[in-house]
């Protein structure tokens, strides 16, 4: 859902340089989870549901206190809860608030083929216009952490759009503004890096978590999410959270290689085309298809 | 609260025990995660279930559910061998040095001196102070209020010479107490206590709550850690909730809890305290009100049938100071009178004269118990023949279901106000009930439409005793009709068939003051103006000169008369709505001490003053222990006790006059040892086993229960036993996702928790070869329970007094009616069938933690 007041920086499908790009600086921001003090109250999961106005699912006993087994295209801000025993008898219980990361160097935009369905605003947001999804759930593909969900009646594809209609506003995400015990925090990727940073050093010096860190992974450039976690050596006791999230070689490669020899294909076959269409004529465009949009 | 939500900030160190505030009180949750962002206090979490708050704890331990008392004497044993307590503050603001009578007796062998097996009572003549003899002190007595205030736990029971209804003992407390500063004397309280508690080891601890004694030693250091080396900079809280008042010696847990922080030094501190967390949002506004049978409002006793008049009635219930010679008492209590005559006249206005004792007459004398239990207990044995249920779901939130529905079916009459169709007003509908059954019963069930909380204003007091104003955010739907209108229209009816019928006694009745604009739709404003308390005459303030004109609003309780010139619904609300407007609508949000006390935000009972106590959050010569953590101090120039809070004290009361910053106790000293007929089972907590227990309690098998424990008086009750196959502890519980039997009927709910299920130890699933998912039958003596098993990690197998035992745990959210229970798609049982209706003896809690139950794959 594009929101008029925010710049972007990168385009799905697109080719050739971003209109307005660079234009204006603005600030990145991003979203602070400190998983240390996080209650897993839910709070910020129905605040997601009733900000994005999505339908109710029908939810089934799991044998867990977390709502559903992942995100789904009408949930996407789930509490994962896991239970870990430890070697002393004791237990850690951890609870991570899973959502779309907001890579920095995003799979899914990476891996998506139509133009303009998912844009990269300059402050961070990564988004999703199903106005012009075509539903091939290549960004499915191209995800890391399994946040794009496909919706099989709609053709398309939702996820979190870090509230970019609010944030375009001036306003927090709905789900901070419902946190509680202020776990969820937000505001620029520098000042939240140093707070996070600043929570670590706090564990790992009054609270005896040695490993405690920050999670912010470098192999796709950082996130405009990031988590405080009690040991940043394990992340995958959270839920499923990798610790060296790559995008798909597929997708790297189509953008580093496979797009500009394309491109050069395609540069190649213009004069084709330009004689093609002295000797046949034009082509009558079909219609636009009237995609659904998603509110 | 003795303190407040917000100033859990201040704190250095909490035990949160009998309570999951992570899971019950998200938002308020946020002021223990800022002591530990801020601050880095150490949070030690003790639950018979590794909760979300414990998911948050420095330090969990797995306690067996009802042996909290076990644990805390452990602690006290350890605070007080390891001199880890505030001995001035314990020699100067408790009863520690006061001499206890020749001849009381600590239960070694699980009674105190003075039971009578024939009663299964107490006399409790023989816990007493020993007197001197010699006149009361004379700078102590009714000095017109400058500092009241009540308790802020009323399950506490009677801090007054005259105990609860029903109580025979006539014994007084001495005016002059003997008492020994060394604190050797072997009869003082600290002598007592230490001797009560040093059977308590950890060797005890462990057998008694299946805590390992490494374990439980690690937790007495961090939590006592706070007054090593006798500083007394930091300051420690206690925090709980019905995980601790829902035992048959619940009042008592919390009476240990209260002991080790007085002990430690931390009542009365910012960051310290005992501090109860309401389970609703009105809970404490409920209870202030007198929502509970045996006190009138702010906690003023109920008149008893020997009160054949109002002096006999103020002489029982008005207390007279009681300590050493050289000490001061300000005995706030002393002021009953104006407190009474004032509710009087607020509730019976020209009615009540001086000539007719002020309508005494017109109240009820309480001459038994008639708590909750009782009355379903009534309706079940077939003498109370109607029911009023408005705002809660009776079948649902009492124990034994089964007997509840029973009882519904043998009353003419219920009238149901409620939001949505409940358990209650479809008790008939109850599972199990054949259409045969239902053609029998002879019940008429009125159902009304009422407003829901959003749909109403008024006020709410919370835990922090704060009230707080709300207006209503949406319009009432369809033919919803508010409690007020509902009530006051019932009233203004009976109240005509009085007038032209009349009755046995219609005149408490039709002299019952209504004074309000719309008779049968009462202003909620109005209301709290006369609860608040008006003048009825010019009154003067005797200590400022400040009048009151006939009619204005009082300012405070200070101008309570006890001459009839005043009337006042709630002498500890006085304040709220003042001449200056409603107090409890005030938004402020200045706190400059950066305490997080904000004077000017809502109104806190007692005199807004944030928290209880805080005399001793100073030294006896009045200078705060914490210098960083200002709350009150003496400001010898001004000759006043001034601060960032206002002073919960005798304004005026110099430091070397030595009065005790208890002021609602007689004593003016924090009570470490319970005198007289406080509560029906000890001054000292002892351990005693629940009522349904798999052990003989360790420290006296012969006595394993609470000898006074109130098992309800209606035949068939059941009790199950380990050697019938009982053997499974079962605790009662709510999840963040769910509020009570409401929400089952919001979808966005029910997404977030589906389903009834049950929680289970891995090793007992594996034992009965049972999975996630799997359906379990949980059966007690009284009812049994279906829902699907949830296998944890999050609740351990015990090893108590040598046996593998095991727990398992039951949200209590789920029932007959509700979508998911409508739709088909869950058991529809309810857990308090399982649960059982004795209760305890003070506050009349029943046992919905620790009972017994038999699990099996369903």
């Amino acid at each position: 859902m594009p929101s008029g007041t925010l710049q972007i920086r990168a385009i799905s499908g697109h080719t050739g340089p971003v209109p307005g790009a660079g234009v204006h600086r603005e600030e990145e921001v991003c979203k602070y989870i400190d998983t240390t003090t996080c209650i897993g109250c839910k709070a910020c999961e129905v605040a997601c549901v009733e900000w994005n106005d999505m339908p109710f699912a029908q939810t089934t006993f799991d044998n867990t206190y977390q709502t559903m087994p992942s995100t789904a295209w009408n949930y996407w801000n789930l509490i994962k809860f896991n239970e870990h025993p430890r070697d002393d008898g004791s237990l850690m219980w951890t609870m991570r608030k899973d959502q779309c990361m907001h890579c920095e160097d995003p799979g899914c935009l990476r891996a998506c083929p139509a133009e303009g369905a998912i844009v990269q605003y300059s402050n961070g947001i990564v988004d999703f216009n199903q106005e012009n999804c075509i539903g091939c759930q290549y960004c499915v593909t191209g995800c890391p952490f399994d946040i794009p969900k496909f919706n099989s009646t709609t053709k398309k594809v939702y996820k979190c759009t870090l509230c970019s209609d609010r944030v375009g506003q001036g306003l927090e995400p709905a789900c901070i503004k419902a946190c509680p015990t202020g776990c969820l925090k937000f505001g620029t990727k520098v000042d939240m890096l140093a707070l996070a940073e600043k929570r670590s050093e706090q564990l790992r010096e009054h609270s005896g978590f040695a490993n405690a860190g920050v999670y912010n992974p470098s192999s796709i450039s950082g996130t405009h999410v990031i988590y405080v976690l009690h040991d940043a050596t394990k992340p995958e006791m959270y839920g499923g959270l990798p610790s060296n999230p790559t995008i798909p070689t597929t997708f790297t490669f189509w953008k580093s290689f496979a797009k500009p020899v394309g491109l050069l294909m395609a540069l190649l076959a213009a004069p084709v085309a330009f004689f093609h269409y002295i000797a046949e004529g034009p082509k009558e465009a079909q219609p636009p298809s009237r995609g659904e949009r998603h509110e | 609260m003795t303190n407040g939500w917000v100033d859990i900030k201040n704190t250095d160190m909490m035990l949160i025990m009998g309570g999951n505030p992570a899971e019950n009180h998200p938002c308020g949750f946020k002021w223990p995660i800022e002591a530990k962002l801020e601050r880095n206090a150490k949070l030690i979490v003790v639950d018979p279930r590794f909760t979300r708050t414990a998911a948050n704890a420095d330090l969990f331990l797995q306690i067996r559910a009802g042996s909290d008392i076990a644990f805390l004497g452990g602690l006290i044993k350890y605070a007080i061998e390891q001199n880890r307590i505030a001995r001035e503050y314990v020699l100067n603001y408790t009863n520690a040095s006061f001499i206890v009578q020749e001849g009381f007796k600590l239960p070694e062998d699980g009674l105190y001196s003075g039971f009578d097996q024939s009663t299964r009572a107490y006399d409790r003549s023989g816990w007493n102070y020993e007197g001197s003899g010699g006149v009361p002190h004379s700078g102590s007595g009714s000095a017109a209020g400058q500092a009241p205030h009540a308790l802020a736990k009323p399950e506490g029971g009677g801090h007054q010479a005259g105990g609860p209804a029903g109580a025979k003992t006539t014994a007084r407390l001495p005016d002059t107490v003997t008492h020994d500063p060394t604190l050797e004397n072997p009869r003082c309280v600290f002598q007592l206590l230490k001797k009560q508690y040093s059977r308590y080891t950890p060797e005890v601890v462990e057998r008694i709550t299946g805590i390992p004694r490494d374990q439980f030693l690690k937790a007495a250091d961090l939590f006592t850690s706070i007054r090593k080396d006798g500083d007394m900079k930091k300051a420690a809280t206690i925090i709980y909730a019905v995980g601790w008042t829902q035992h048959t010696f619940g009042t008592q847990i919390i009476r240990a809890a209260a002991i080790l922080q007085l002990l430690m030094g931390n009542v009365g501190r910012a960051g310290g305290g005992v501090n109860a967390l309401r389970g609703h949002s009105n809970i404490q506004g409920a209870t202030d009100m007198a929502g509970i049978f045996d006190v009138l409002p702010g906690y003023l006793k109920m008149a008893a049938p020997e009160d054949v008049d109002l002096a006999t009635y103020l002489k029982r219930t008005t207390p007279t100071p009681s300590k050493p010679a050289e000490w001061d008492s300000f005995n706030y209590w002393s002021n009953t009178p104006r407190f009474v005559v004032s509710l009087l006249k607020a509730l019976y206005g020209d009615a009540a004269k001086k000539e007719n004792d002020w309508a005494f007459q017109y109240l009820p004398k309480i001459d038994r118990n008639y708590s909750w239990t009782e009355i379903w207990n009534g309706m079940h044995d077939g003498h109370v023949k109607g029911m009023f249920a408005i705002g809660m779901n009776g079948v649902q939130i009492g124990p034994d279901t089964r007997k509840n529905i029973e009882a519904l079916k043998k009353i003419d009459w219920l009238v149901v106000g409620e939001i949505y169709p409940d358990e209650t007003s479809e008790f008939w509908r109850a599972p199990g009930t054949t259409a045969d059954e239902m053609k029998k019963i002879q019940t008429t069930v009125y159902r009304l439409p009422c407003a829901g909380f959003a749909e109403k204003d008024g006020s709410f007091t919370n835990s922090a005793r704060w009230l707080q104003w709300k207006n209503a955010a949406l319009p009432m739907p369809g033919d919803a009709r508010l409690d007020q209108d509902i009530v006051a229209q019932v009233f203004m009816r009976v109240r005509d068939l009085y007038q032209s019928e009349g009755g046995k006694f219609p005149d408490p009745i039709l002299n019952l003051r209504w004074p309000y604009t719309k008779p049968l739709s009462p202003s909620l404003a109005e209301v709290a103006r006369q609860v608040n308390g008006q003048a009825l005459a010019d009154v003067t303030d005797p200590a400022s000169g400040q009048v009151i004109k006939a009619g204005q609003q009082l300012p405070s309780f200070a101008f309570l008369r006890d001459d009839g010139t005043t009337l006042c619904g709630n002498w500890i609300y006085s304040g709220s709505w003042t001449e200056a407007g409603n107090q409890m609508a005030r938004r402020g949000t200045d706190d400059p001490s950066g305490l997080g006390i904000f004077q000017n935000w809502a109104w806190s009972w007692p005199a807004n003053r944030r928290v209880l106590y805080n005399r001793a959050s100073c030294d006896p010569s009045g200078k705060p222990w914490d210098p960083t953590r200002r709350q009150v101090w003496w400001n010898e120039t001004a000759g006043r006790w001034v601060g960032n809070d206002i002073p919960d004290f005798k304004p005026d009361s110099k430091p070397a006059d030595h009065m005790g910053p208890f002021i609602m106790n007689p004593e003016g000293a924090g009570r470490l040892f319970a005198p007289l007929t406080a509560f029906h089972d000890g001054p000292f907590p002892e351990h005693y086993e629940p009522i349904e227990s798999p052990i003989a309690n360790p420290l006296h098998p012969e006595q394993s229960s609470n000898p006074v424990a109130k098992k309800p008086t209606a035949s068939g009750e059941k009790y199950g036993t380990a050697e019938n196959g009982f053997n499974v502890i079962c605790t009662t519980y709510r999840l963040t996702e769910h509020y009570h039997y409401w929400t089952k009927n919001n979808p966005m709910n029910v997404q977030l928790v589906p389903e009834p299920f049950i929680e289970v130890p891995l090793e007992l699933a594996n034992d009965l070869s049972v999975k996630g998912g799997d359906k379990l039958k949980v059966s007690s003596a009284r009812g049994s329970y279906v829902a699907k098993a949830m296998v944890t990690h999050r609740i351990k197998p015990m090893m108590i007094d040598g046996k593998k035992t095991y727990q398992i745990g039951i949200p209590i959210h789920w029932g007959y009616r509700g979508i998911a229970e409508d739709a088909g798609r869950t058991d529809r049982d309810s857990v308090n069938a399982l649960s059982p209706a004795v209760v305890d003896p003070n506050a009349y809690t029943p046992e919905f933690k620790g009972f017994l139950v038999k699990v099996e794959k369903a």
